[in-house]
């Protein structure tokens, strides 16, 4: 039985949440405020809060001079695509070690896991080089491929902790009845495993969207992504506050919208089933 | 029970996220292997390129900037680590009373973990830690200070503070969960037998979190043993930021010696796989139960 809790206590409580939250929530409050005002305002002494004329015109002039659709439209396809071709690989594999487990099942899951802690820079280089080999660099396929296969442990892993909860009964009881292969997945298992992939779709879009050391090593004008665009604010020209904060808003603001809906996936996607 | 048809059936549904990785793994892994002993500079065509035995491995680690990089990559990880994982134990504790908008506190404390990196750096180094209009050196004057130039009075030091902002949520929430799972008639058991506050803790609490600190240690080492943009948009690995990871990205794509990158890069790989390890042996007792 929960225990009765003095209405002071909750009073007390909710203060010290509420400001701790706030305070880690901060800078990106004040980068969307600051989106709004103009340059001058942005680094006005003392800082204005909301008494200040808010504008649009950061993001009128982020899109003009650099051209901001092109940039979020690549995140999509890059994102969107990585993410679809791996779950398309991943839902085969993931059903059948959930289903049809063999004694190395355990032992492909955990090497796919260890594909994931390869580090990126030990590999650098050969992935470079194949790239200029192949043509890649700088185009969108190179990338949606790359992206794909470094998510692709994590989206056979969250498939996989998601498939095993379905009970094996159902689908036995749908092969007894006559169902084929096809129709039992495509009948019995897609409606209840719908919930897991849809979860499993929106942590991984959000990784690959925040992707950011093969998205700024491997293109450069034609397929880079929000991150590359971002990055080239490193080298900041005069006033510029109100219009890094304009760009940056605009490219994490989809991705706080989709990470909110996607806490309780974090945890599972990200510690592979081990907290749940 | 599985029949011998659906068992084959299973090998070729498995057989492309396999092959794939597979060769996502293998091939340029035995690329770098093959770099690292030669002598290779793709840009420089008068210096012919050969075998180079292990000499790339020996100057890779006897080079001046060997050992200041290790110092920087045990001071950032550490840091993070010990930083988000405290603050984390506190935070979840805190989240798990009882108190009106639980929910949204929840959201604010997450939001910055889907924060993309490159927009963290910039958005802390400039609106934040910029010496003359940054919040921060606003607010130094306003009590007389004089204002820290961040990225290079403490390079390392604002750099930890950018890397824990963006991981205390996954600490957090990961905690939380565990937390949450915690059986809360052993605590009220506890406290009627008038167990204090930091006893319980001791005593329940943190025991019942071990695994779930273990594996936000392992977890957050991995990715942050490879952490690039952070450095790569704040300092380019100048003031003695330059980690392990920088180091190898500036010799294999910057002087493009792929020799000496390539050997440094095997040595990033095995360093991760001793923590691989650990972490893959818990997670796979995890895959038994």
């Amino acid at each position: 039985m929960a225990r009765a809790v003095t209405t002071q206590r909750k009073a007390i409580n909710t203060a010290i949440a509420w400001a701790i939250g706030l305070l880690i929530f901060f800078p990106i409050l004040w980068t969307i405020l600051t989106s709004f005002k103009t340059e001058a305002q942005a680094i006005a002494d003392p800082p204005l809060f909301l008494n200040f004329d808010w504008t649009l015109e950061n993001y009128a002039i982020v899109q003009d001079r650099s051209d901001y659709m092109r940039f979020l439209w690549n995140s999509v396809i890059l994102a969107g695509g990585s993410t679809l071709l791996g779950i398309v690989i991943a839902v085969p594999a993931a059903w059948s070690m959930a289903f049809v487990p063999s004694k190395r099942t355990k032992d492909i899951l955990l090497w796919m896991l260890s594909t994931k802690m390869l580090p990126a820079v030990g590999v650098l280089y050969p992935i470079y080089l194949l790239f200029i080999q192949l043509g890649l660099l700088d185009s969108r396929f190179g990338l949606v491929i790359v992206l794909m296969l470094i998510n692709l442990p994590i989206i056979v892993w969250m498939l996989y902790t998601y498939f095993r909860e379905i009970p094996g009964e159902i689908l036995e009881a749908a092969r007894m009845d006559g169902a084929t292969l096809r129709e039992e997945i495509l009948y019995v298992l897609t409606p209840m495993a719908i919930p897991g992939i849809a979860s499993t779709v929106l942590l991984n879009f959000i990784l690959a969207w925040n992707e950011a050391f093969w998205t700024l090593n491997l293109t450069a004008v034609d397929a880079a992504p929000l991150t590359a665009f971002i990055a080239s604010y490193s080298s900041p020209e005069g006033l510029f506050f109100a219009k890094l904060s304009a760009a940056s808003t605009m490219a994490i603001a989809p991705i706080l919208i989709l990470g909110w809906f996607s806490q309780k996936q974090l945890v599972r996607g990200l510690t592979f089933g081990a907290v749940k | 029970m599985a029949t011998r048809h659906s068992r084959s059936a299973a090998r070729l549904m498995m057989a492309p996220a396999v092959v794939l990785l597979l060769g996502w793994m293998l091939v340029p892994l035995i690329m770098t292997l093959y770099f690292s002993f030669r002598n290779y500079f793709p840009l420089r065509p008068d210096r012919v390129p050969g075998w180079a035995g292990f000499s790339n491995y020996e100057r890779f680690i006897t080079s001046s900037s060997f050992w200041p990089s290790v110092q920087t990559t045990l001071v950032i990880v550490g840091g993070v680590l010990v930083i988000t994982v405290l603050l984390g134990i506190l935070l979840a504790m805190l989240l798990d009373q009882p108190m009106w908008g639980q929910g949204v506190v929840r959201i604010l404390v997450i939001a910055p973990f889907f924060v993309m990196p490159t927009v963290s750096a910039l958005v802390w180094k400039n609106m934040f830690m910029d010496p003359t209009n940054g919040l921060l050196a606003h607010l130094w004057r306003v009590f007389g200070a004089e204002p820290v130039a961040w990225l290079s009075q403490v390079p390392t030091g604002s750099i930890v503070m950018i890397v824990s902002w963006q991981w205390l949520p996954f600490a957090t929430l990961i905690l939380l969960t565990a937390i949450q799972s915690l059986d809360g008639e052993q605590l009220e058991a506890a406290e009627m037998d008038g167990a204090p506050p930091l006893k319980r803790f001791w005593f329940i609490i943190l025991p019942h979190l071990a695994r779930a600190i273990t594996i936000v240690i392992l977890i957050q080492t991995i990715f942050l043993l490879s952490i690039f943009a952070e450095i790569f948009v704040t300092t380019g690995g100048a003031f003695g930021t330059r980690t392990l990871t920088y180091l190898i990205f500036q010799r294999v794509l910057e002087s493009q010696n792929v020799g000496l990158g390539s050997a440094g890069g095997v040595y990033a790989i095995i360093l991760a796989n001793i923590v691989a390890l650990f972490l893959m042996r818990i997670v796979g007792k995890n895959l038994d139960a």
